[in-house]
């Protein structure tokens, strides 16, 4: 009996049709349809006439964004170093900032949550700043892993090159390292903003009151809502594929996500 | 201010690198004069691209100075260095096209941007590449990065241009080609060029002066005439061209007997000096055999287009020969060569030398092993108290904290065995060199460097143990 290589690719290809392709024309369909089952576009209307809902679309993106931008701030620096270090253990250093994604999800954030308690004394003080922290803390060794691929991997000679040509070691940054650091940086970003845009549990698990787009469509469909949900999900993933799409597809993204 | 017709000068430059102790240039010194090809020649971990990196301000010399038009420039970084460099794998910027490459140096110096044009234009000029200006790097073949990045730094117009191994990924046509459009271009531009590479020929061919290199050392600098013809030392010898080498001894006046033969010679030595005799493949003459200084059985004959190889041996020596005419292995043949076509170097001083530790119980220690022998009986007038404390010829007790003991030993009473536990100490075969009929063997340790002579041919990077006999050493006592 023979099989052609393709055949072998049949079990994802049902995997994929069966719980990615059917439940996303299920979405698209309750996205569009009424209780009654009747085609309709005023789930899509409704949605951008909500102050509501564009309050929380607005906020999750600022959210978002402020995560994304610890997250550079934090990541840079240490994969900067760690990049241009000659030391031999260096790997080994990385691996530490990936180690904590190997403990128990829920276990990680609810130490962080007896940590911020024990800072801030009332966890409802600061919803905004605590959602930050708490992303950030999960999401920190997705921005680190692309950024410390992509520089460890520069040409140590273009540095040189750019001080031989007189550039001094800002501008050799500025205008050598920085732009060819910039494919790491763009699937960090994408890395963490996605799921910042939409990840939930970690506001959930810390009491946070923080209300993003994830935190809404739970809502909706909690409230049995399946359309006005589905509609949102739909919204959501357009978003995603416009943001990938603009930021360079995730050629980065998978070489960085490998190390994991 | 002190007036030089030296652009450059390397003082007493040693680098030791910090993370691993390794010394990889000792002792440099060097002269550039304005407008010289000067080029470091060496095989790989010679120390010549180190030397390179120094002058160009990527590393800093351990020790030592390097003067620019008389000025130590040593606490300058590269960017404040009037020097640039074409880089081995041409390192260019892969964001940004090749105007924008060739720019960047002038853009530091804040030029205006229609003399940067125009200066663009013609470097691009200078190396045919005209219209480049908008390609993007990942377009342009090996030769053409090649070309793109002498570009890049003649731009600048540098002081000194550094070439380190710039051809060394091209192929050999190419490689031919750039060889002689570099040489153009530095006759064109007058601009200092000191350039790196391992190979002999293309050294030979563009340089106006050459510094040989190994294990970090000069070995000799001089014209490729010099260097080809008056090797000053048996590595220089072996690595520049081919060559037969041997060791030997001055027999008379004008007279050397090394291949088990004596010849007639131009080099002055006294009588009785160690030498080693050095002769060039197409210099050896075949002869019938009553005709010739030596004779031999042709061991091997193989056709290389040009000219034969023929291989003789005689006695224990092998030697190479290049000729027109052939031969049929087995021949018994004579060969001659002119007296001025031998060329007789002193011999290196191969004795080997370490220090030894004397430990508390009076017992010489090295390595961790113990010398079989004891200090009364190498330390001349010494003798050992009731005590047990020992005293030297002059009446002193030795102090053996204070006191250590320098050891001598012959690189032919060496012997190198496989068995790593048999020997003092263990080290790797890390230079070889042929000399008629023995081998010349470096072999490179965690302590010190050991010459060994050995007629059996081990391979480079053997693990070798060293076994040294305790009768053949010399000592002498000497302070810490």
């Amino acid at each position: 009996m023979h099989f052609s290589r393709k055949s072998l690719g049949i079990p994802y290809a049902v995997f994929l049709l069966v719980f990615v392709v059917l439940p996303l024309l299920v979405l698209v369909f309750y996205a569009f349809t009424n209780g009654q089952g009747q085609f309709t576009i005023s789930n899509f209307t409704g949605f951008f006439t909500d102050p509501n809902t564009l309050g929380t679309l607005f906020y999750s993106l600022l959210l978002a964004a402020v995560t994304t931008a610890v997250c550079l701030t934090l990541a840079y620096p240490t994969a900067y170093i760690l990049g241009t270090s000659k030391l031999k253990s260096r790997s080994v250093i990385v691996m530490l900032f990936v180690l904590p994604m190997w403990i128990n999800f829920s276990l990680r954030i609810t130490a962080l949550k007896e940590i911020l308690t024990i800072l801030e004394g009332n966890l409802a003080m600061y919803p905004f700043l605590n959602a930050v922290i708490g992303m950030t803390y999960d999401f920190l060794p997705f921005m680190i892993l692309p950024l410390y691929t992509t520089i460890s991997r520069l040409d140590g000679a273009l540095t040189e090159a750019a001080m031989d040509l007189g550039a001094d070691r800002t501008r050799t940054f500025l205008e050598v390292v920085l732009p060819l650091s910039l494919p790491g940086i763009l699937s960090g970003v994408s890395m963490v903003f996605l799921p910042a845009m939409t990840n939930y549990v970690v506001l959930d698990m810390l009491y946070n009151s923080t209300y993003i787009m994830g935190s809404l469509i739970g809502s909706y469909f909690s409230a049995y809502d399946w359309h006005g949900g589905s509609m949102i999900s739909l919204i959501l993933l357009a978003l995603i594929c416009i943001f990938t799409l603009l930021t360079g597809g995730s050629e980065e993204t998978a070489r960085g996500g490998a190390l994991l | 201010m002190e007036t030089t017709e030296n652009i450059i000068e390397l003082r007493h430059i040693t680098k030791v690198f910090e993370d691993d102790g390794f010394t990889a240039v000792k002792d440099f010194n060097l002269e550039v004069k304005r407008g010289e090809f000067v080029t470091f020649l060496g095989p790989s971990g010679c120390g010549k691209t180190t030397t390179l990196r120094m002058i160009a301000g990527f590393d800093v010399p351990t020790s030592g100075d390097i003067l620019l038009n008389g000025k130590s420039i040593i606490g300058l970084p590269p960017y404040k260095r009037p020097i640039n460099t074409v880089f081995q794998r041409y390192a260019l910027f892969p964001h940004m096209n090749i105007y924008n490459n060739i720019a960047f140096g002038l853009r530091q110096k804040k030029t205006p941007e229609a003399e940067i044009a125009r200066k663009v234009r013609k470097v691009l000029d200078l190396v045919d590449l005209e219209g480049f200006e908008a390609r993007s790097v990942s377009t342009l073949s090996g030769g053409q990065q090649q070309r793109i990045a002498i570009a890049r730094a003649l731009v600048n117009e540098p002081e000194i241009l550094l070439l380190d191994e710039p051809l060394g990924a091209l192929d050999l046509k190419m490689r031919k080609e750039m060889q002689l459009e570099l040489k153009a271009m530095h006759d064109k531009l007058g601009i200092t060029f000191i350039y790196v590479t391992h190979d002999q020929e293309e050294a030979l061919t563009m340089s106006d002066k050459i510094v040989v290199m190994n294990e970090g050392k000069t070995q000799q600098i001089g014209t490729p005439e010099d260097i080809y013809n008056e090797p000053a030392t048996a590595f220089v010898a072996d690595f520049i061209g081919e060559s037969n080498i041997f060791g030997g001894v001055m027999t008379g006046k004008l007279l050397a007997r090394f291949c088990g033969g004596e010849f007639q010679c131009v080099d002055d030595f006294p009588e009785g000096t160690h030498i080693t005799a050095v002769v060039r493949p197409e210099d050896v003459e075949l002869t019938a055999p009553r005709l010739g200084t030596i004779r031999g059985v042709v061991d091997s004959v193989i056709f290389k287009g040009m000219h034969y190889e023929i291989t003789v041996l005689s006695g224990k020596n092998e030697m190479v020969i290049q000729s027109v005419n052939s031969a049929r292995p087995g021949d018994l043949v004579g060969m001659r060569v002119d007296p001025e076509n031998i060329h007789i170097i002193r011999a290196e001083d191969h004795t080997n030398t370490f220090y030894a530790d004397i430990n508390a119980a009076h017992r010489l220690e090295y390595n961790g092993h113990k010398l079989e022998t004891s200090l009364t009986r190498i330390i001349k007038g010494s003798k050992r108290m009731e005590d047990g404390s020992i005293l030297d010829g002059n009446g002193e007790i030795i102090d053996p904290s204070r006191m250590r003991v320098l050891v001598s030993i012959g690189p032919e009473d060496i012997e190198m065995t496989d068995e790593q536990d048999a020997g003092l100490i263990q080290g790797t075969i890390s230079n070889l060199i042929y000399l008629g009929d023995h081998y010349m063997y470096v072999i490179h340790t965690d302590l010190e460097d050991f010459v060994v002579y050995d007629e059996d041919l081990w391979n480079m990077d053997d693990r070798v143990s060293l076994i040294m006999p305790v009768e053949k050493m010399s000592f002498a006592l000497r302070k810490k």
